[in-house]
């Protein structure tokens, strides 16, 4: 991989519809924090030494074999529609593409994990993966960490574990979060109890893209919020219990929803693909929300002549950033509007 | 004056939230309030972080004085004055420095203060005995767990064989 160019054409590994649970789970990501010991944490630090810093990071991070033919990146040498196409990518956190001045950003060819580099903590190791996969994910990004740790001397004590930059992240430094596709709870009004069932055993559920206050489009996140006094496969072993308890609840409430109420389910979904097959302007949110209504139709089987992993590259690509690298300019939100209306229309095969 | 958030109800809250540095202020409904102030919550627990550090900005003495926690970061120049204003600590040794004032907050933060997880690989120098014993007594409750009683005796002779070790030591 030699450019961002080169992921253009693809789908990111995250957004294939497959792995276990894919129904309803669409993806699994964790990260872990890190800092070098004997450097100041990147906001207590200079500028001067911020570029020490970063040059020792990449040295250690060069030498990692998973990122052999890796995509290598100066965040502030990334054009701003680029950046915006790797955050939708979830490449890189929006805090680290806003502020991109002494940051880096190593991505591996397949996308399946990147490394931010002077983000809040010195490294941030990611690895993401379709479907609820914890196992899977946790083995890609512990490996990846051991293999650093031989090459950067990691901030450590043996009482709080991991030193970060933020006490949130101390200790095992590890944040997984599982986003799902919830429109059966939301639709009965039962996310609530999510939320309260969720906060109450040290989780917490965000809207889409993991920030702003919304939810879109039934899409949730469910992350772990304690890090430390628990080891990472207590953790994880915890997140991965309630999120099935989650989808459980969800299956069951849809099969509830087909037995009683299908023609207005129906309704509502056929409604949704004739907006977005007719519409000739959409913003981001009511696609996302239509989108997420004959994604359930495809999962109930009541939409038949479109397949999820297609719903799910709709979804990516008419994201600001993907809309107007595709374009190769930039575009005001309401020539993103009209673009969108028209790829969508193209990629459901209407004129 | 309406909610700035349902736009339909009544605003009978106002907020001022600080985000990088930058004053923004929110007039609401007590619901949309609520709501709100849950969504702070499950983002990296502001509010649990900030009542705490209020809490925590203080060290009582041995003659039970509570005195305002006057300590400094030697490597970073960081006070604990500055960690409590920001909520974000300057280096690795800030550990150190705020040792007992970190020690409450993460027990409030994570409900623990003490780190049971992955140990990292440091050069050529081997885990220490202490960490190794701890990794070793929580294998040896998942194998109970999982019913693997043969491992679990070998695992629990080699803890013991450990601990003798750590004692005489």
């Amino acid at each position: 991989m030699n450019s961002i160019d080169d992921m253009m054409g693809k789908h990111s590994v995250w957004l294939s519809g497959e792995g276990p649970k894919a129904h309803i789970v669409i993806s699994t990501r964790i990260r872990l924090a890190r800092n070098l010991e004997g450097h100041c944490f990147f906001h207590r630090a200079d500028d001067k030494q911020r570029d020490a810093t970063l040059e020792k990071l990449f040295k250690g991070v060069k030498k990692c074999a998973r990122f052999k033919d890796g995509l290598f990146l100066l965040v502030k040498d990334v054009a701003e529609v680029d950046r915006a196409f790797l955050v939708e990518r979830h490449l890189m956190s929006r805090e680290h593409e806003a502020e991109p001045a002494h940051k880096g950003l190593v991505i591996s060819k397949d996308e399946s994990v990147s490394v931010m580099l002077n983000e809040e903590d010195h490294l941030r190791i990611q690895g993401i993966k379709s479907g609820l996969d914890i196992v899977d994910t946790w083995k890609m990004v512990d490996d990846l960490d051991t293999e650093l740790s031989q090459y950067l001397p990691f901030a450590y004590s043996s009482k709080f574990g991991y030193l970060t930059s933020c006490p949130t992240n101390t200790g095992t430094g590890l944040r997984a979060s599982v986003m799902l596709h919830l429109p059966a709870l939301e639709m009965t009004d039962q996310i609530e109890n999510v939320y309260d069932a969720v906060s109450k055993l040290g989780l917490t559920i965000r809207g889409f893209y993991g920030e702003g206050s919304e939810t879109t489009g039934n899409f949730f996140q469910i992350s772990n919020q304690v890090s430390l006094g628990h080891s990472e496969t207590d953790i994880l072993d915890n997140l991965e219990r309630v999120i099935n308890k989650v989808v459980a609840k969800e299956e069951d409430t849809r099969t509830f929803l087909m037995h009683n109420k299908k023609s207005e389910i129906a309704d509502n979904i056929f409604r949704s693909y004739g907006t977005l097959k007719s519409a000739r302007i959409i913003t981001s949110r009511e696609a996302i929300k239509l989108l997420s209504s004959v994604r359930l139709g495809v999962d109930l089987g009541v939409v038949k002549d479109v397949n999820k992993s297609l719903l799910n590259e709709i979804l990516l690509v008419t994201q600001p950033g993907h809309l107007q690298k595709n374009g190769g300019q930039e575009l005001t939100p309401y020539e993103r509007d009209i673009k969108r209306a028209d790829m969508i229309r193209e990629k459901l095969g209407e004129k | 004056m309406k909610c700035e958030m349902c736009h339909l109800r009544e605003a009978t809250v106002h907020l001022t939230e600080v985000i990088n540095n930058k004053v923004a202020k929110l007039s609401l409904c007590e619901e949309c309030a609520k709501q709100k102030g849950e969504e702070m919550q499950s983002h990296f627990g502001l509010t649990d972080l900030l009542s705490s550090l209020m809490d925590f900005g203080s060290v009582t003495d041995e003659r039970g004085i509570q005195t305002e926690s006057t300590v400094q970061c030697p490597v970073c120049k960081m006070t604990y004055q500055d960690f409590q204003k920001h909520g974000k600590l300057g280096c690795s040794k800030c550990y150190d420095a705020f040792d007992k004032e970190l020690s409450a907050l993460l027990k409030k933060i994570h409900g623990a203060d003490k780190h049971t997880g992955k140990i990292p690989f440091m050069g050529k120098q081997l885990v220490k005995d202490q960490e190794t014993l701890q990794r070793l007594k929580k294998e040896l409750q998942m194998l109970v767990r999982s019913e693997q009683f043969e491992k679990a005796v070998i695992m629990r002779d080699r803890i013991k064989e450990l601990e003798k070790k750590l004692n005489v030591e």
